[in-house]
Order: C-alpha cells, then sequence, then structure tokens
C-alpha cells in the first residue's frame, strides 16, 4: 500500500489516560477497534475529522498526537 | 484474524463454489442441447439472469450461518457499523471490480467483432463477473490486512 508518512503516539497517550483500551478509544471516537488497531500500527491515516475526534479524547493538540514525516523516503 | 477478513475469505470460498457449481451444471446442459440462433440467446440471457437472485439467496444463507458459527466459536460479534476505514476499503475494492468487469466487457466485444461463436461473449461476461467479484473480495482481503 501508500506509504504511510504519519507516524501517531496513541498507544503511550491511551497508557497515559488511564490505561484506556483501544476498545474504549474506538468507542469514544465512533470507528471500530480495528481502525484504532490500523491507525496505531501506521496502516491507515485516519480523516482530519477522526483526528481531531482523537485529539479531543486525549485533551491534547493534534500535533501532540500526529506528526508528519516529510522526509522523501531513501533509495536503496 | 479479523471478522472483516474471515468474512472476505467466506466471501471468495463461496462465491467460487456458487459459481462453479451454477456454471458447471449449465455448461452439461449447453452441450447437451443443439439450439437455433435465437433460442441460444434466450438460453443465455435466462442463464445470466438467473444467476443473479441465486447468487444473492446463497450469499445470505452463507452470511448468516458464517456470523453464527463465528459467533459462537469466536465470541466475537459482528461490527454493527461501517466507519470511514470500511467504507474507503469497500470503494476501492469495488472500484477494483468494475476494472476488471469492464476489462472482460471489452473482451466480450471484441471476441463478437473478431467473429467468434456468440456464446463465447456470454462466456466471456460469466468469466469477468466472477472475476470482479473475487477480485473485490480478495481487495478487501488485502487492504484489511495490509492497509489503505
Amino acid at each position: 500500500m501508500g506509504e504511510h508518512r504519519v507516524s501517531n503516539n496513541i498507544r503511550t497517550l491511551r497508557f497515559h489516560n488511564d490505561e484506556m483500551t483501544q476498545q474504549e478509544l474506538a468507542e469514544k471516537v465512533g470507528v471500530t477497534r480495528q481502525t484504532i488497531v490500523a491507525i496505531e500500527k501506521g496502516k491507515y491515516s485516519p480523516s482530519l475529522e477522526l483526528a481531531f475526534r482523537m485529539a479531543r479524547v486525549f485533551d491534547t493538540p493534534l500535533e501532540e498526537v500526529f506528526s508528519f514525516n516529510d522526509e522523501p523516503k531513501k533509495k536503496k | 484474524m479479523y471478522y472483516q477478513e474471515k468474512k472476505s475469505i467466506v466471501n471468495i470460498i463461496s462465491t467460487l463454489l456458487i459459481y462453479g457449481i451454477y456454471y458447471w451444471i449449465v455448461y452439461q446442459e449447453y452441450s447437451a442441447r443443439s439450439m437455433s440462433h435465437e433460442e441460444e440467446l434466450q438460453y443465455w440471457g435466462k442463464t445470466m439472469l438467473l444467476i443473479i437472485p441465486i447468487a444473492i439467496v446463497s450469499k445470505i444463507i452463507v452470511h448468516i450461518i458464517f456470523s453464527v458459527t463465528n459467533q459462537l466459536v469466536t465470541r466475537e460479534r459482528q461490527p454493527c457499523f461501517e466507519d470511514e476505514r470500511d467504507r474507503i476499503i469497500a470503494l476501492t475494492s469495488t472500484r477494483n471490480a468494475f476494472m476488471i468487469f469492464g476489462f472482460g466487457f471489452v473482451g466480450a466485444l471484441g471476441a463478437i467483432a473478431y467473429g467468434m461463436p456468440l456464446h463465447s461473449m456470454f462466456i466471456f461476461m460469466i468469466v469477468a463477473g466472477l472475476l470482479s467479484d473475487l477480485f473485490d473480495n480478495l481487495s478487501q482481503l488485502y487492504f484489511h490486512r495490509k492497509g489503505i
């Protein structure tokens, strides 16, 4: 699939929020647990709306949840 | 393995079985008959129309059996809604399936244009339908596993 340059700190943020489970986070933002798993693994870049909803759940700025790596991929 | 991945695998197997059995019966019947040009057109038209309700009913039955069995074995419930990722995966897979069917349709027209027998056009379309259905489910399985 396409290379995902959006990384995230969701796992750490969940841990610091009373060890919130993936299922709890999924219910709070209105997606399935599989989507949370895919986002955490970097296999799916969420929509802007979902990203904002996640940031709101963790009560933190969007930049602390997601970061964008714009360095070009090194050629082998 | 997640519910959606298992569902795609079940769909692939059921598609192969449903289409395989149906078209095997159709092929046997077609080989045994001798038909005029008009009868042949009518025969293929009926054959292609009949597969639609057969496939829908069979897939509903397979889906119910799969959901019940999966819940009994894994205690995993069927997701009650589709989120944005599911919708993107479904749309991308449908686009891939339409592309495959499009090639098959052009192939069917090409068969007629190059003077191949009439039944070859229908066979092209049937194979394109089967491949597009399989490709739809394979794409879904791939995107659920590898990401989108």
